[in-house]
Formats: C-alpha cells, structure tokens, sequence
C-alpha cells in the first residue's frame, strides 16, 4: 500500500514546519489569487493594478467579501456552467439586505439585465447590473436547500460531492456573523429560468461559455456568492463549473450617469442610496 | 457514503475535472473538488465501547464529516480511531445553556498539564467539569493545537489550499444544526492528534501516536451537547495523510433511553 504520508517528513516540529511550508508554490484551478493584481484571468480591458478582489470558486464551492461604495464586481462563467446564487447585505447594518421581490417589482421587470437594480426591502439599491452579455439569469427559484438537494442528488453533506446552496450561504454568513435567519431569498447568474404564459418556469440553461456580468456596489456590501447547481438544472449529476470573480474601485451610480435617471423608480432608488451615504459621511 | 475517484481536478489547464461517487445507492459525478478519503488496503479496526454498560448509540462518522450527539449526564462516549491517527475535533457544550462551553485553558490550569490523558476534566469556561477522560489508549491527546479551516490553510500551505473543506467548516454546518454560530466555536480538542511543544517552546502537529481501533472514553459529568469534525486535513500529518472513519459509541450504565442524536 503507498500512501501520501510517505512523501511527507513529519516525525519532528521542525520536519513538519518544512514539509508544511515546502507546499507553498503548488496552485490549484480554484483559489483566491493575492494580491488580487497576481490574478492569472484578468477579464480583458479589467486593469489588473486596480483589482481588490480576484478569484476563482471552486464548483460547490462560496466566497463572501465585504465591498466599498462604487466597488465594480464582475462575474465571469468561463464553462458556460457556474451559477453564481447571489446575496448582498448593506455592510454597516447588516438588516438591510437584498429583497428579490422589490427588486423585481419596482422595475417591473422580473429578468435581470443591464441597469436592473439590487434593491434592498428598505428602498435603496444595493447594487445595480452595469453589463451583462449572459442574459440568462434566475430571480423565482432561489438556491438549493439540503431537503432539495438530498432529493436530487442523494446527499448534501457539507464535504461531500453535492453540497447545498443554503448551507454554502450558512457557512459564507457565518463568517460575518450573520446566521440562517438573515439568508432571504437570493438571485442567480448565468442560468436562466423564464415563466410560461401558465405560469411554469421553464429552465433556460446558461448563455454559454465566456458571459460575464458586471455590477457595481452603491452602498457598502456584504456580499455573499455561492456557486451550485441552479435548483431547476436537470441533470443528474451535480456538474456546475468554476465561478470567477474580479472587482475593482469605482463610483456609485451618481447624477450624471444615464443610468441615473433610466426610470422613476430607480432614479429615486438612488437618491435613497446616496441620501444614507451622505448622512453616513461615506 | 463511499467516493471512488475517476479522475482527479488536476492543478493545471481549464478543464473542469470530474469524479464519480456512490451516493445513496447510485453512481453521482461531480466537478465538486471533494477531498481524499483512506486508500484500499487501509486496516480498519471499529472496536468496541471502553466503558461498561449498554451500548444506546453506535454510529460512524465518515472522513471529512461533521458529527454531533447530545449526552446525558452519566453517559459515556467512546471515539474509536478506526483507521489510526485520525483526528477527532471536538467542541462540547452545557446542553442547556450553550453559553457554558468548553474551555481549554480551564482544562489545563485547573490540571497543571499541557495535554489531556485519562482523568483529565473537561471543564467549561465557568471551571466546571462538562466531561471526564475516563479511558485513554494512546499516550497523550491534544486541546493546543486548534481546528484546521480553510483560511487559516492559506497561512499555513498556501493560497491554493483555500477551497478545501476543514474543520471549522464542519463545525460551523454542524453548530448551526443547533442555532449556534461562529461565535460559539473555541478552542476545541483533538482527539488521536499529536501536538508536543519542545523545550524552546516550538510546537506543531507531528506524526501521531496512535493506531487503528485505538480508543479515549469520555463521560457526560452534565447533559452535553458534543460536536465533532472528522478533521479533512490532508496538507499535514493529523491524518496521517489518510482521512479514515470514526465510530462514536455511547453507553449509560443508569438509564434505558438513549441520547438524542443531533
Ligand atoms: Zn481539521
């Protein structure tokens, strides 16, 4: 029998130390990349100097930042087959935090693209979809819950080859102090579901390979990205692919910008996001 | 659960690598990057309770799994290193105020020792004993050396580590199973584990001590509630790079019921 422990000296503290940090250079397809300027997929014309963020998820996998006013966050699905299940949070109180239903309602529109808004149950976006070449993206059906995703796949164990969207966004809450009462519905990238004229939800499957989305953070985020299998994906198998993720520093959406004044309702959104952010001194 | 791996997510190139799994009857592929479970040939000894009584719970937790069990006071828990040198991470709490929880340095002030060994109380953050060693196979047990998480493995081997699965994962996904969180986890033991700390005071997890079937009996000196990981941990030797099953064994001397597994 080999084992890996024979490629290890680990008899001694010190044996262990080397052995430990004589792992250092490997890499992995799925890490973070610090500092996030050493990123080795740089979405093009993305100046990788400004990068505060870059990194690839790893299938099953999450990662969660908390993101500075006017932070551009770009969502790229290389394989044509992550889902990037979505929450944000206004980070200085934590209360506040996406409502899919407003979001949908108030632009009266149920299918994110370009210009749609984040907005939070407290009249303000969030964030807003500044670019969107996928077009195939979900608000209805949520993320997998383990009872979903034993019925499916016959597991949900936290370490195993099906893991949940709920306990991904647990564990991705956990670390800011957030727990399962704080998870509200959240929305989805780059697979698609359309509603029927009957009313059934049809899933679209993603855009293919290479879609990005871009969004940019008018307030302080918690941000929260999981990446499972959409709930209506009908395979059998659990297949989700790698999820990238980049930002950078920019501004918010501020008068001026077109999008600003797009509609009634969003233009009024802002002026709510940017009426906290002044009285905040942000 | 078993896992049989076809082909293995390699470091290099864009391909998403796939492996395949037997998951409640049927084969599951997945591009999750599941971590390694015991090669074949691995010698698997389950053992039996050390401590006397009525076995009311026998359960096997399989490598890389999160685990927890509520005890009643008077009841004994025996972790069987099934496979050898698997570390059993390892929380307990007050199961009626989980406020009241494990404290390693009131472990080891009120014993005046660095390691945990038969007769060791496990005592809580008020200094009350939640838990008894009562029976121990191998020669010293650790409370020092911590979980192992996916962000503190970036410190220790690297970024590229980040993604996998440890044990503080399996403690958060276990903890929120019963409304507790991240501010509930502490330093935690680590059963079948080998941290020595050397006269100049250098410390780290070296090869274990044990063996398979090798075994530490705990008694409930209070009703607890315990949580376990089935630590992950394949980057350093508290595996033996080999992440092998546990069998948890609860026996009560005193009563007919049995615990409430969690
Ligand atoms: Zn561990």
């Amino acid at each position: 029998m080999t084992s890996i422990a024979d490629d290890h000296q680990t008899d001694s503290v010190l044996a262990a130390r080397a052995d430990a940090r004589a792992q250092a250079e490997r890499t992995s397809e799925y890490m973070p990349y610090r500092p996030a300027s050493s990123s080795p997929v740089v979405p093009k014309g993305v100046d990788r100097d400004a990068l505060v963020w870059a990194e690839t998820v790893a299938p099953g996998g999450y990662t969660h930042k908390v993101i500075a006013r006017g932070t551009r966050l770009r969502l790229d699905d290389p394989t044509g087959t992550a889902c990037a299940h979505v929450v944000v949070f206004n980070a200085l109180e934590t209360n506040e935090r996406l409502n899919v239903a407003d979001t949908i309602k108030i632009p009266w529109q149920a299918y994110l693209g370009a210009g749609h808004p984040l907005l939070s149950g407290d009249g303000r976006a969030l964030a807003t979809i500044t670019s969107d070449t996928s077009g195939h993206h979900d608000t209805f059906c949520g993320t997998s819950t383990d009872e979903s995703t034993t019925a499916k796949y016959g597991s949900a164990a936290p370490e195993g080859p099906s893991p949940s969207g709920r306990s991904r966004f647990l564990l991705a809450a956990a670390k800011h102090g957030l727990t399962g009462r704080d998870l509200p519905p959240s929305v989805s990238f780059f697979q698609g579901v359309r509603v029927e004229p009957d009313g059934a939800l049809t899933f679209l499957g993603s855009a293919g390979a290479g879609a990005h989305v871009e969004l940019v953070a008018e307030l302080p985020l918690v941000v929260l990205i999981v990446n499972v299998p959409h709930p209506l994906d009908p395979a059998d198998d659990y297949l989700v692919g790698p999820l990238v993720v980049h930002a950078w520093p920019g501004e918010p959406t501020l008068p001026g910008d077109p999008q600003f004044t797009a509609t009634p309702e969003v233009n009024r959104a802002y002026l709510n996001s940017i009426d906290y952010a002044e009285a905040r001194a942000l | 659960m078993s896992t049989s791996t076809s082909t293995t997510p390699t470091s290099t190139g864009t391909a998403t690598g796939t492996t395949t799994h037997t998951v409640a009857g049927r084969a599951l592929v997945t591009t999750v990057p599941v971590g390694a479970h015991y090669v074949d040939g691995t010698t698997l000894d389950p053992n039996g309770p050390l401590a006397s009584g009525p076995v009311v719970l026998d359960q096997t937790v399989a490598p890389l799994a999160p685990w927890s069990a509520r005890l009643l006071a008077g009841q004994t828990l025996t972790i069987v290193d099934v496979g050898g040198n698997q570390s059993a991470d390892f929380l307990v709490y007050n199961a009626h105020d989980t406020d009241e929880r494990y404290s390693a340095p009131d472990t080891l002030a009120w014993q005046g020792n660095a390691y945990l060994r038969e007769g060791s109380v496990l005592r809580s953050n008020l200094g009350r004993p939640l838990m008894t060693v009562t029976g121990n196979e191998i020669d010293r047990q650790d409370t020092i050396g911590g979980a192992c998480s996916k962000e503190s493995n970036t410190l220790r081997y690297g970024f590229h580590t980040e993604h996998q699965h440890g044990c503080r994962e399996n403690f958060l996904a276990e903890a929120a199973r019963h409304g507790l969180g991240a501010r509930d986890l502490v330093s935690n033991i680590n059963w079948f584990m080998n941290v020595p700390v050397e006269p100049d005071g250098a410390l780290g997890i070296v090869d274990g001590m044990s063996a398979p079937g090798k075994r530490v009996a705990i008694r409930a000196e209070m009703d607890v509630l315990v949580i376990v990981s089935n630590c992950p941990q394949m980057n350093n030797p508290c595996n033996d790079f080999n992440c092998t099953p546990l069998r948890m064994l609860v026996t009560d001397p005193l009563r007919e019921t049995g615990p409430d597994n969690a």
